[in-house]
């Protein structure tokens, strides 16, 4: 699990994102505006990568990309 | 576990009625022009038909089941079991299958009767029909899934006016000792305030003062005690766990592979959510139709509508596997897996 692919992948699934934009100490919130809608786009598009299920509320804690990508990790090993 | 196999009936016909008004998504003002592009592309509902005031369940079913039975060429007086599922019906009582029974010229020997089920209530609909023809000694049942969401929705409910259209479909089946059918069926009543309407009926009786008003329930989201809440992030997250070892387990007792089968009808619920579970079962696009963007949702409707709507020429034709899934409201879920024979399945109705 590379965060760079995370990365590419919430570049596929948004078009706001412009391509290189992104780092893994990006604020989420400046990029992304978290409505229920994209929340749910989000919560989908790592399902179905990562076969996790992470929550609204796991959204809501993170502040970074790597902190989302923590917690994606963290299920993982949980899993 | 509830998964058995039924043998001995089949989908011999299946019919579908949409209201004829359309109701375009790109006009619905309540929210601005950007987040009106991206629900309608995650929900994936363009458009979606609205009943007339006056047009209930009932009436939809009605035209889809006089039709069926005319291409079928059924002798009405052999109808031995009518079963209607709906989440809308047109009266608190009695059962609108009773109704249906007398308004389509059926046998006063034809044992009818409603089921109370939403998103699921094709494939339960469809097991207790097959469990009677299996059992009972009937030879012909009509299953009548007939919803009108949209009486119920607010405008300014962003959660749900864009979602929900109206639709009726039947579905004409038969005993013939020979086919056998496959079924999955499981509930988990702790999400039922999920998808609800909790007042007027008898836990909150209609109370003038208080279940009419609206209420403000967050940015976008206004609505009344009688119209229809819906919890989006609970039943998503209800069908990324779900519906994915449901079909699976189906898949496996039923001992056949995903190769095996030729078409994957799930329940229109909204693209997003149906995109997640098709990338969980690996399923390929072209086996797993939607209609869900000129009908929307339509719950207990939405898979033979689709059947309908998107796979008339395929299902008249050939032998097709099918696998049907429906989830939602309850929370109740569901799978069927069934092989149709040159089904006969009319052009889609519109009412007037």
């Amino acid at each position: 699990m590379k965060i760079e692919d995370f990365i590419s992948k919430i570049e596929e699934e948004f078009e706001d994102v412009n391509k290189g934009q992104l780092k893994p100490e990006s604020k989420i919130r400046e990029h992304f505006e978290w409505d229920s809608v994209n929340a749910l786009v989000f919560i989908a598009m790592v399902n179905v990568e990562y076969d996790v299920v992470i929550t609204a509320e796991d959204l809501q804690k993170s502040e970074t990309v790597q902190d989302i990508f923590t917690t994606i990790q963290e299920k993982k090993a949980a899993a | 576990m509830a998964i058995f196999p039924i043998p001995g009936v089949r989908i011999s016909g299946v019919s579908a009625c949409v209201p004829s008004r359309i109701y375009e998504n790109r006009n619905y003002d309540l929210i601005g022009e950007k987040e009106r592009y991206t629900l309608i592309k995650t929900i994936g509902v363009e458009s979606k038909r609205h009943v007339e005031p006056d047009t209930t369940s009932s009436d939809l079913c009605y035209h889809a089941a006089e039709r069926l039975l005319k291409d079928m060429g059924w002798n009405r007086e052999k109808v031995d079991l009518l079963v209607f599922v709906s989440q809308t019906r047109d009266y608190l009582m009695p059962a609108t299958a009773c109704i249906l029974q007398d308004r389509l010229g059926l046998s006063k020997n034809c044992l009818a009767f409603d089921l109370d089920l939403g998103c699921s209530g094709y494939v339960y609909g469809l097991s207790v029909v097959f469990s009677m023809l299996a059992n009972a000694g009937l030879k012909n049942a009509l299953l009548l899934t007939g919803e009108i969401p949209t009486p119920n929705i607010n405008y300014k409910d962003k959660s749900t006016f864009p979602l929900f259209g109206d639709a009726g479909a039947a579905t004409a089946i038969e005993y013939d000792g020979i086919s056998e059918a496959w079924f999955n069926l499981q509930t988990d009543g702790s999400g039922y305030k999920a998808i609800h309407i909790p007042d007027g009926a008898m836990r909150n009786y209609p109370d003038p003062q208080k279940s009419f008003n609206e209420e403000k329930i967050s940015k976008g989201i206004v609505r009344s005690r009688v119209q229809i809440a819906l919890d989006g992030m609970t039943v998503f997250n209800f069908t990324m766990k779900e519906v994915r070892p449901n079909v699976l387990a189906l898949l496996e007792k039923a001992d056949k592979t995903n190769e095996e089968i030729d078409y994957f009808v799930f329940h229109q619920a909204n693209r997003l959510m149906n995109e997640t579970i098709r990338k969980q079962l690996k399923i390929d696009s072209e086996k797993y139709p939607y209609s869900i963007d000129r009908f929307g949702n339509t719950s207990s409707v939405s898979i033979p509508l689709t059947m309908v709507a998107e796979l008339r020429n395929k299902i008249t034709e050939g032998r097709n596997h099918m696998l049907f899934a429906g989830f939602g409201v309850g929370l109740s879920w569901g799978s069927c897996l069934l092989e149709t024979d040159r089904v006969v399945c009319p052009e889609l109705i519109e009412m007037v």
